[in-house]
């Protein structure tokens, strides 16, 4: 098997779409949770939602943008920024040891755009060339395959919360079977009402209105749901060997990919499907629990969902577990995202040498086994970091990344 | 309006669409070679010229057999006049 490293990272998300005003965040525990008032026009439970404000797009054409929706273009500027940092030009990833592999489980957006305006118009002429393009699952990965021109693996995989994580361990598992060098993995998340109403329709979102930032609670006692959020991940991934042969930067290496399904319900997680993951990833890592240091965990701040990690949590680390913190209380839950960006945002706390806190967690839920909950940032970079992430349907991911610190 | 309206209406709605320079759109340039114009653009230059214009572009064939940005003048024109009629 051959070893593979994270040489590059990029970000667009609710705290800042440059690798360095989202590292001052995470360490200050800043939240990106806003109130749209958009949303209280169109009826929603819950009007709280991460925001992307500040996502330079200039270096897409509009000729470009026109196949593309925001999520896409936010991931262009992911992996673009991702690519620099792996100091890859354009020619070293244009053959077909280079591929991508995006999570992303829907564009909603561009699908209720293109019936409303064959329902307005009664014929399909006026929908124009990009809706199509911009409407299927697939998006991030077509246009990004036609922009970065790559000739390996193309395609993006679609496992509800889940998908970004998975994302990275397939990308991470091409590269262990040497059949790819490079892989530009990640995924991206839309924002708009129309992909979340009928997820505001379950109930799920906090109804924290009066203050957005306490809104979105992992593992506290006072949580009552999660907030919708969004933005792109991107990250490179490279066979390690040829990353150390060309001086790359090295930021930390992908040990192991744990992958699971509860085969139970829909919405409630088991007590057991993570933590199978969770074994499965330290078990490819080759190491115990007790070497994790850190637990990136994947704690939406539902009632149910944080009830089930924490119970998963246990089954692998019993009392005396490494510091564990989601950062959903500070971007919110990023949905098909979540996973990919985990592995960013515990990169940047490796670079820097800090734990980010588990924003709003005040008090513990006395029916959750324990956890230790880093409540404020920790003045210390995790080395050996397991993400986890979580889908409906019971579809999990766990992935184990020892940084260099 | 005048011809020369509809001309510099034709130009200026294809150099937003397509983000074209104005220098270029002489009526001998070529839509697919010069200006780099593909067939998804043809699907949206039909859709932007009948929304500059309110008409109706439905002869498929003909548009297919165009090549130059005179040969759209011409089109419109025609069009246009039709409908002023």
């Amino acid at each position: 098997m051959q070893r593979v490293a994270i040489t590059g990272i990029g970000i667009v998300s609710c705290l800042g779409s440059d690798l360095s005003t989202v590292e001052k965040a995470l360490q200050e525990g800043r939240s990106g949770i806003v109130v749209d008032p958009r949303r209280i026009e169109l009826g929603f439970r819950s009007p709280l939602t991460g925001t992307i404000s500040d996502c330079d797009l200039s270096l897409l054409s509009r000729k470009q943008r026109k196949s593309m929706p925001d999520f896409a273009q936010w991931a262009y500027v992911a992996a673009t920024d991702a690519l620099k940092m792996a100091g890859l030009s354009a020619e070293e990833i244009r053959n077909p040891r280079c591929g991508l592999i995006f999570g992303c489980d829907s564009s909603c957006l561009a699908a209720v755009e293109q019936v409303d305006q064959l329902r307005r118009a009664e014929e399909t002429h006026g929908i124009g060339s990009g809706l199509i393009f911009r409407s299927m699952t697939s998006t991030i990965t077509m246009n990004l395959n036609t922009l970065l021109q790559t000739q390996g693996a193309c395609w993006s995989l679609s496992s509800a919360c889940s998908s970004g994580g998975h994302a990275v361990g397939q990308a991470a598992e091409l590269i262990a079977g040497g059949r790819q060098d490079v892989v530009i993995c990640g995924g991206a998340q839309e924002i708009n009402p129309e992909s979340m109403c009928s997820f505001d329709a379950l109930g799920a979102f906090s109804a924290r209105i009066t203050d957005p930032e306490a809104a979105c609670r992992p593992f506290d006692r006072g949580r009552d749901g999660l907030v919708p959020s969004g933005g792109a991940a991107g990250i490179v991934l490279e066979n390690f060997d040829r990353a150390r042969r060309r001086g790359a930067p090295i930021l930390g290496e992908v040990l192991g990919y744990g992958f699971s399904s509860d085969g139970e319900a829909l919405s409630v997680p088991s007590r057991t499907g993570l933590s199978r993951a969770m074994q499965m990833a330290l078990a490819q890592a080759g190491i115990s629990a007790p070497q994790v240091d850190y637990v990136c965990a994947h704690a939406t701040s539902t009632p149910a969902g944080d009830f089930a990690e924490a119970v998963n949590l246990h089954r692998v680390f019993s009392d005396d577990g490494p510091w564990v913190s989601s950062l959903k209380g500070m971007v919110g839950h990023e949905l098909w995202m979540a996973g990919a960006a985990q592995i960013v945002y515990a990169s940047l706390m490796a670079r820097s040498g800090f734990i980010a806190p588990n924003r709003n967690y005040a008090e513990p839920d006395p029916e959750m086994p324990p956890l230790r909950i880093a409540r404020t940032a920790i003045d210390r970079g995790p080395r050996t970091v397991l993400c986890n992430s979580a889908g409906f349907g019971g579809t999990n991911a766990a992935l184990v990344v020892r940084f260099r610190v | 309006m005048t011809d020369q309206e509809v001309i510099a209406l034709i130009n200026r709605t294809l150099c937003e669409e397509f983000e074209l320079d104005p220098e270029t759109m002489h009526p001998g340039v070529t839509l697919y070679d010069e200006l780099e114009l593909d067939s998804l653009d043809a699907v949206d230059m039909v859709v932007a010229l009948e929304q500059a214009f309110q008409i109706r572009i439905r002869e498929e064939e003909r548009m297919r057999q165009i090549r130059t940005l005179g040969e759209i003048h011409a089109y419109v024109l025609e069009k246009y006049h039709a409908l002023a009629s």
